[in-house]
């Protein structure tokens, strides 16, 4: 049995070094590059061999575990969004993703505490706080449209991402000082654990249902922001000024405009992210944090690829959760906190644009 | 009138190369130098004004220059070689610790306690050695996409010193203070002495700092920051090139670090060297100036005493206000200095220094 136990899954390993080879041999270029791509195959099949061995010991554990991790990336993967979402229009790295998130859920939770204080129903309070935040936020996205990126046109990326940073330290001063500093509950969503498949596996799985929650609103968002670019006027506008904004300019779509726009639709991701989080953590300083838990999701998935922001977020979250129980049993406990980069280094190494990036295309 | 090169006629090609070619600027950078040397020390050691308490030099003058070594090194990566990098504050605490595990010496391989001269160099041997590794990625990759990938090394080295005691010399706290600080006999203590040490360091290294970026090696890190495509075709090897620019960005930076450590904190634990770190050290560079050494210190002098001004002058004035408001207004008056100032000069304080010598040197008639 154990002998099986390994044989199997080192078969499954061997192939998919196999495959993982001769899918990026097209791509080679050099000696260097070669090894650096077989040494990366050959990791990356010992993990996935390794992974197959832990699946078949425990099949129920090892699904619970994934499907936790899967569904903790789709909360990363919110916070990604916005950063896809301003990238792709502006070509603006947006440090202050997470302070947006702190401000739409500081603003959130404050006009809630506010509106049940006065004796408002639950009922009524939930979407006027929800109304009030999405002013707050296309406030944020009108002041730094005008201020911070308008007078920054045709800088180059490190400037802007800058200036971004010290969008940052406004944001996250004001919404503290306007709103509080504390710790706020926020309980929008059922957060007690349930349990799914328990017909499949003996005991079933266990899931937290806010994380469930949290699929179920990416879902709707990503769908949303789909059909939003795809069948509105405004959604193409966007398109074309993410695709060339000279020539969006010239035939005249207003890209100041349609800078706003991008900004306040980054503005309500972040309402949606601030909600799911908040409720899982609490609104608090700590998780404007959360905008360097997104940038290997971004790495991964691509820095101009919705669908790669949530791919980039399952590979995270599922990669992190199983690394963190079988690696740092290994290596010590907390690789939680790094494994996403190393793991968006590699990728970068072997797709520098992301795994479902635009690809790079250089001239002189 | 006053700053201008009438009459200096160069004889030799020696004085056609030299860093400064005007006399003027030569003999302000002496003054300077002998100022830093020898008036400040003796200001200090006679409590003459601002130097009668030792806050001037240890919360403000030791920092500064030791941040400006920083800066340099990141400068270099980022200014002159384009190399975008989120890691410096990891490459910071490689520097200290590795400096730390050498000048406390390593039992498990026979290797003694070493002099902290030594083990700050080698901290930053370390340093450079890591730099080069995590500067692997940048041969494939550019601008922004790097900049995130070397966050790897930040949070790995974050990590790292957290957790593997070995660095701590298994301290169960967790933080370490440095051994004592002594060079051939002379124990450096006081403020002024520590001052004066980082002085003597801060003033070697930018000028080889200086001296390399002007040289071949400099050139080419500036040809692959213009476009390293068209550097390629020249001949320029970006392999050697970039590799070379993260080894000596993450030695003076390494070194800049191991000072940190054992100079101005004396006692550190990780967080000394976090992702935070990282940020104001790229604040320097930027607001300074890319691509200028002078501007390296310019910066990290902003960076550094508008945040102490922010925090001193209200209670200056007795304005009655919490210290947590007070750490908002500080947030918010800072940001909005910094997109103001990349708004008004993206090229920084070294550009303005420029601007200002042109106009100075046609002063009063400016014809």
């Amino acid at each position: 049995m154990t002998a099986l136990n390994f044989a199997i899954p080192g078969g499954i390993g061997a192939i998919l070094a196999g495959l993982m080879f001769a899918l990026l041999k097209g791509d080679r270029k050099s000696a260097v590059d070669m090894v650096v791509h077989v040494f990366l195959a050959v990791v990356m099949a010992i993990f996935i061999a390794f992974l197959a061995a832990k699946a078949i010991e425990n099949p129920g554990g090892f699904t619970e575990i994934l499907v936790g991790g899967l569904l903790s990336g789709v909360l990363y993967s919110l916070v990604a969004l916005g950063f896809v979402l301003i990238f792709k229009a502006s070509g603006v790295f947006n440090y202050a993703q997470g302070a947006m998130v702190l401000v739409a859920g500081l603003a959130l939770v404050r006009s809630l505490d506010f509106l049940t204080a006065k004796g408002v129903a639950t009922i009524a309070a939930v979407p006027l706080a929800i109304l009030f935040s999405g002013a707050v936020m296309a406030l944020c996205a009108f002041v730094i449209e005008k201020w911070v990126l308008r007078p920054l046109l045709n800088q180059d990326g490190l400037t802007l991402f800058m200036s971004t940073i010290g969008a940052t330290f406004v944001l996250e001063g004001l919404a503290q000082m306007i709103f509080g500093s504390g710790v706020y509950p926020l309980k929008l969503f059922p957060t007690d654990p349930m349990i799914l498949l328990e017909n499949v596996f003996p005991g079933g799985i266990l899931v937290n249902k806010l994380d469930v929650w949290g699929g179920v609103i990416a879902g709707v968002l990503v769908a949303t922001l789909a059909a939003f670019f795809q069948y509105t006027k405004t959604g193409r506008a966007l398109r074309a000024v993410a695709d060339d904004h000279a020539a969006a300019q010239s035939v005249g779509i207003p890209i100041s405009w349609i800078w706003f726009i991008v900004w306040l639709v980054a503005g309500i991701v972040a309402l949606v992210a601030a909600t799911v989080w908040g409720t899982k953590l609490g609104v608090q300083f700590s998780i404007t944090f959360l905008a360097l838990k997104a940038l290997p999701v971004l790495i991964i998935g691509g820095f101009t690829s919705v669908p790669g922001a949530i791919a980039g977020g399952l590979i995270v979250g599922a990669g992190e959760k199983l690394a963190e129980l079988y690696l740092g049993e290994i290596i010590g406990g907390g690789i939680e906190y790094w494994f996403a980069y190393v793991l968006a280094l590699a990728v970068l190494l072997v797709r520098p644009q992301g795994l479902f990036g635009e690809k790079i295309i250089e001239r002189i | 009138m006053l700053y201008r090169e009438t009459g200096q006629f160069k004889t030799s090609y020696t004085a056609d190369m030299g860093i400064f070619p005007l006399r003027q600027d030569r003999n302000a950078l002496l003054v300077l130098l002998a100022f830093a040397f020898v008036g400040v020390p003796l200001l200090a050691h006679f409590h003459i004004w601002p130097f009668g308490s030792e806050y001037l030099l240890r919360a403000i003058l030791l920092p500064f220059l030791i941040l400006s070594l920083a800066a340099i090194g990141v400068n270099i990566l980022i200014g002159f070689c384009g190399q975008i990098s989120l890691g410096s504050g990891a490459f910071m605490a490689v520097g200290a610790y590795m400096a730390y595990k050498f000048g406390t010496g390593m039992p498990e391989i026979g290797l003694p306690a070493l002099p902290v001269l030594v083990s700050i160099l080698l901290g930053g041997v370390c340093s450079a050695l890591v730099g080069i590794l995590f500067g692997i990625p940048s041969l494939r990759i550019k601008g922004l996409y790097l900049a995130v990938a070397t966050l790897a090394a930040q949070f790995f080295f974050d990590w790292v010193f957290l957790r593997v005691a070995w660095f701590t010399n298994y301290a169960p706290s967790g933080s370490v203070s440095a051994p004592e600080l002594s060079f051939f006999g002379w124990v450096v203590n006081e403020p002024v002495e520590r001052y004066l040490l980082c002085l003597m360091f801060v003033t070697v290294f930018a000028l080889i700092a200086k001296n390399l970026v002007r040289g071949n090696i400099g050139r080419q890190w500036m040809a692959i920051r213009d476009m390293d495509i068209a550097a390629e075709l020249m001949g320029i090897r970006p392999f050697i090139a970039k590799l070379s620019a993260f080894a000596v960005s993450s030695f003076i930076v390494g070194v800049a670090g191991a000072l940190w450590a054992f100079v101005y904190l004396g006692a550190w634990e990780p967080l000394a060297f976090s992702i935070d770190r990282s940020l104001q050290l790229l604040f320097m560079v930027i607001i300074g100036g890319l691509g200028s050494i002078l501007g390296s210190f310019l910066g990290a002098g902003f960076i550094l005493i508008v945040p102490i001004m922010l925090n001193l002058i209200p209670s200056e004035l007795g304005v009655p206000l919490s210290t947590e408001t007070i750490s908002h207004l500080e947030f918010i008056i800072f940001g909005s200095l910094i997109c103001f100032l990349l708004i008004k000069e993206p090229h920084g304080f070294a550009r303005l220094v420029t601007l200002m010598k042109e106009k100075l040197r046609l002063w009063p008639f400016p014809y």
